[in-house]
């Protein structure tokens, strides 16, 4: 029975003497070979050029504040049991009086870290969060020489407060709402 | 009485085609990774200086600054012969190719060649065999079994095509009636040039010269997909620098080789009738000559990134059944040709 119509008919032909001297056909590939000089390079060069990346990518997290800057995450620890890497760890604090324009809700974290060795960027931590809090975007982890540099703690992760500093985490933010 | 003169002129020759030597290997690696890169259309290594030129200088600091290890079992002594051995006769070939024609400073005639030797290809073919030592030395000094069976494969691959390589060259002597170098390049002024009488000698020879450079698509003694690195799998550092920079030296020589025996050295038809004084005709012969050798090095990292490698069998079968009964063939005809029709 035929699958498909990609099979072929396999030959076991003998070279004739033309194609045994291999010449004509070295000739041919060299020719091939050449012509690639011209080609178009696939090459991004990568520091300097990048690569469009689309609006659902999982990269880099970031902690997001509501309009008026403050902190959405309570520390409420769904993200860290959801995480299959175990890579997230956080301590709570409670908000004290006059710290109502910093956090958002009664309980924030007072320290939040990712460990960007063991997050295999899965998003997971994000589809836990009930407070809108964490979402992964369309920045890239950057290199580094240290180990513990990949310890990302509050102040890799909070976006700032100025408008030029906040990340744009629409692209995750529909795609959350596509699947719900 | 010692003509000073005569040496002066032989050490200011001898350092100058020394650094060039080196410097065209170091810029032949470079060469060989852009070429690679824009037939796979990539870029290739641009980020040392400007479009990467530096990336030469960069490879020989890692080479130096890399540590040098020596192998327990190795044997001590032959392990740093095989390498040093190596360098020093693909270095050495270059004594006898003429580079251009001579200079004039009044009286004083600076000939281009470091030594007219009257038997100059016998000593290129004697050279370039004892080089093949420096491969079967280090492979077998390193004691470690890729190593070995890399020198094994590279001797047997180069006494193998040493035959027809000979060969071709008998049929270019006969033409020639001489084993000087210089002689053979003269007699190819104009357009007379030797690949046009023995095409079928230059193709046996282009191949060998392949053979002989380890290049692919004979690159059996350090196949890397079997062998990790071939003879040089124990080397490091500034050792396995001197390997792979021979390799490029070796190139370089044959592709020199190459434009002299077949392709008329320094000669350009046209060259004599621009009525240029001595001086700027031996410098545009130099630059004809390296324009020559710089196609053929083109051609050589052309091939190599074209064709896949042999195998060993394959190999063998070219070189004993293909080659050497073409060759000799080729100095039949060639002297059937010089006694009957000429
Ligand atoms: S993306 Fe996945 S692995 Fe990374 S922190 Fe979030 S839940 Fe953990
Ligand atoms: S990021 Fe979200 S899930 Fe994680 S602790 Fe904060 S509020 Fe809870």
């Amino acid at each position: 029975m035929q699958l498909t119509n990609r099979s072929k008919v396999a030959s076991v032909k003998t070279l004739n003497w033309v194609e045994q001297i291999y010449l004509p056909a070295i000739i041919k590939g060299m020719i091939i070979t050449f012509s690639h000089i011209f080609r178009k390079k696939a090459t991004v060069k990568y520091p300097e050029q990048k690569r469009p990346i689309a609006g659902v990518y999982r990269g880099l997290h970031v902690l997001k504040r509501d309009e008026q800057g403050r902190e959405n995450c309570t520390a409420c620890g769904l993200c860290a049991v959801a995480c299959p890497a175990e890579a997230i760890t956080m301590e709570a604090a409670e908000r004290q009086k006059g710290e109502e324009n910093l956090y958002r809700e009664e309980k924030y974290a007072a320290m939040y870290e990712i460990n960007m060795l063991r997050c295999i960027f899965c998003g997971l931590c994000e589809e836990a969060c009930p407070k809108d809090a964490i979402y992964l975007t369309d920045r890239i982890l950057p290199s580094n020489y240290a180990r513990n540099k990949f310890i990302y703690g509050k102040d890799l992760l909070v976006e700032g407060t100025a408008p030029d500093q906040r990340v744009d985490v629409t692209g995750r933010k529909k795609n959350y709402e596509m699947n719900v | 009485m010692i003509d000073w003169w005569l040496i002066l002129d032989k050490v200011i020759l001898v350092v100058v085609i020394f650094v060039v030597s080196l410097a065209i290997a170091a810029y032949s690696t470079y060469g060989e990774r852009k070429i690679a890169a824009v037939i796979q259309d990539r870029i290739g290594p641009d980020r040392a200086g400007p479009w990467g030129i530096f990336q030469p200088l960069a490879d020989g600091g890692k080479f130096f600054f890399k540590e040098d290890i020596t192998p327990n079992a190795a044997d001590k002594f032959l392990f740093i012969l095989g390498p040093s051995l190596f360098i020093t006769t693909a270095l050495m070939t270059s004594a006898i190719i003429p580079w251009g024609k001579s200079f004039f400073f009044g009286e004083h005639e600076f000939s281009l060649q470091v030594a007219d030797l009257n038997v100059g290809i016998l000593y290129l073919l004697a050279v370039v065999s004892i080089g093949g030592y420096g491969i079967m030395i280090g492979g077998w000094a390193s004691n470690n079994k890729f190593a070995l069976l890399g020198a094994l494969r590279a001797s047997s691959q180069m006494i193998s095509y040493e035959v027809p390589m000979g060969m071709a060259i008998i049929s270019i002597i006969l033409m020639s009636n001489s084993l000087n170098l210089r002689e053979i390049v003269d007699m190819q002024q104009g357009f007379h040039w030797n690949v046009f009488y023995q095409p079928l000698g230059f193709l046996i020879f282009l191949i060998c010269a392949f053979a002989e450079c380890n290049r692919a698509p004979f690159d059996l003694p350090e196949s890397e997909s079997e062998l990790v690195g071939g003879y040089h799998t124990e080397y490091s550092s500034m050792k396995l620098g001197f390997f792979l920079f021979a390799e490029y030296i070796n190139m370089f020589i044959s592709s020199t080789i190459i434009a002299c025996l077949f392709f008329g050295g320094y000669h350009f038809p046209g060259i004599d009738s621009l009525g240029l004084s001595p001086n700027w005709a031996a410098i545009v012969s130099i630059c004809v000559l390296f324009a020559k050798i710089f196609f053929f090095i083109f051609f050589f990292m052309w091939v190599r990134w074209t064709l896949p490698r042999f195998r060993y069998d394959q190999l063998m079968r070219l070189g004993w059944k293909v080659l050497i009964p073409l060759s000799i063939f080729n100095v039949l005809a060639t002297g059937a040709w010089l006694t009957f029709v000429k």
